[in-house]
């Protein structure tokens, strides 16, 4: 696959959110303002670009050395401390950027989506390039689809009268499957 | 012990919480990535009920006995430390045994290890108690999100494949629902089920915030 098909592919028609179903936590958790929605979608873009960047060559290390088993216990420690790292640096150097992210970068440790990039790049054999697109498209895809719904739950707030069982999360996942539905639609974009 | 005892004694009221009162996907919104992700069939949803409730388990019972010598600035990684200790041996249990189930799920499984379930009791409840409530604990926990994915795995199954566990339930015309096996299924199955159970529970979401 060339670099830009796996760029469009982990944008649109494999969508992390939509059509993996990462990172629904947060997802479902945050979207209930579009600010926030956006300030988490850029952490997540981010992070996501760094580790992936960061977990290939770790990967590779440890199928040279023959423990490929313990990558996910590897992966998901380099997660934890490429964050408190990112924390901490933002926090000294660009505390501009660290207002902007705020509380959003603690809790991404525990977004799927993050780890969830990690371990496709496995299962898809990508090599450093390819990892490094589909990372930064995957985290552009994420902050598309919390930008998206956060948008239709703040108009649905407003002006729909919702009954009042699926108010909050239920009619989020509704939405949340039209949406998807929608992306369907771009399938066979880049295959 | 005289049943309607048994009903204000502490075992009963965690386990209650865990299955329905505080159910960990349909009340409190955790560990939906693999409820939705892998829930298109009921054998999969249950390899990962499982899975998710032996995780729950042992990870919070190692919590537990460990919890007071824990640093209070490293629990997070020491937590993630045991949960994916954990995950691992789940990961190459399922590898040897039941590898078709295996490939079905696929880095799904690694995904345990970020399921907002398991992370939330070891620091909700096992950081806190000893070990035989803990137990309960994770238990129910596990419990109360196994039935969830095996309610969702069930509507999925018969409308995307018609069949029940390989079982052929419609009847032969049946034409199958092929958006019931891709993710947008998922969303509206679980989205129509809370709605189904905040009205049977009357627990509505503005009377909780």
């Amino acid at each position: 696959m060339s670099l830009f098909e796996v760029f469009v592919s982990s944008i649109l028609d494999n969508n992390i959110a939509l059509a993996m179903i990462l990172g629904m936590c947060p997802l479902i958790a945050i979207s209930t303002s579009t600010k926030n929605a956006r300030g988490m979608g850029y952490a997540v873009v981010f992070v996501v670009t760094i580790t992936g960047i960061i977990n290939y060559p770790i990967f590779r290390l440890l199928e040279a050395t023959g423990t490929r088993q313990l990558n996910l216990l590897v992966f998901i420690i380099t997660i934890a401390a490429t964050v408190q790292f990112l924390e901490m640096f933002l926090e000294k150097f660009l505390p501009s950027l660290h207002n902007a992210f705020g509380i959003f970068l603690p809790l991404i440790t525990v977004n799927c989506a993050v780890l969830g990039v990690s371990l496709f790049f496995v299962s898809n054999e990508y090599n450093f390039a390819q990892t490094a697109v589909f990372s930064f498209g995957s985290g552009i895809g994420w902050l598309l689809a919390i930008v998206l719904l956060s948008g239709l739950r703040v108009k649905m707030e407003k002006k729909s009268d919702i009954p009042k069982g699926l108010a909050g999360k239920g009619i989020a996942f509704i939405t949340l499957g039209i949406l998807a539905i929608a992306f369907v639609g771009f399938t066979g974009l880049a295959s | 012990m005289n049943p309607r005892r048994l009903m204000y004694t502490k075992w009963f009221n965690i386990s209650r919480d865990g299955m329905s009162r505080s159910n960990p996907i349909l009340i409190a919104a955790l560990g939906l990535c693999s409820a939705l992700a892998v829930t298109n069939r009921v054998d999969n949803s249950i390899a990962m009920g499982l899975a998710v409730t032996f995780v729950i388990v042992m990870s919070s019972l190692i919590t537990s006995l460990i919890r007071n010598i824990i640093p209070q600035r490293v629990r997070m990684v020491t937590y993630m430390v045991i949960i994916s200790s954990f995950v691992i041996a789940v990961d190459a249990f399922l590898e040897a045994f039941v590898p078709n189930i295996h490939d079905a799920l696929g880095p799904y499984v690694g995904l345990i290890i970020t399921n907002c379930i398991v992370m939330g009791r070891s620091e909700a409840f096992a950081s806190k108690n000893p070990m035989r409530f803990t137990f309960f604990d994770g238990l129910s926990n596990g419990l109360g999100y196994s039935w969830v994915l095996i309610a969702i795995g069930a509507v999925r199954e018969i409308l995307a494949f018609g069949t029940i566990l390989d079982y052929r339930v419609m009847p032969t015309g049946f034409e199958n629902w092929v958006v019931m096996a891709i993710a947008p299924g998922g969303f509206f199955v679980l989205g129509l089920l809370i709605w189904v159970l905040r009205d049977m529970t009357k627990s509505y979401e503005e009377d909780l915030a």
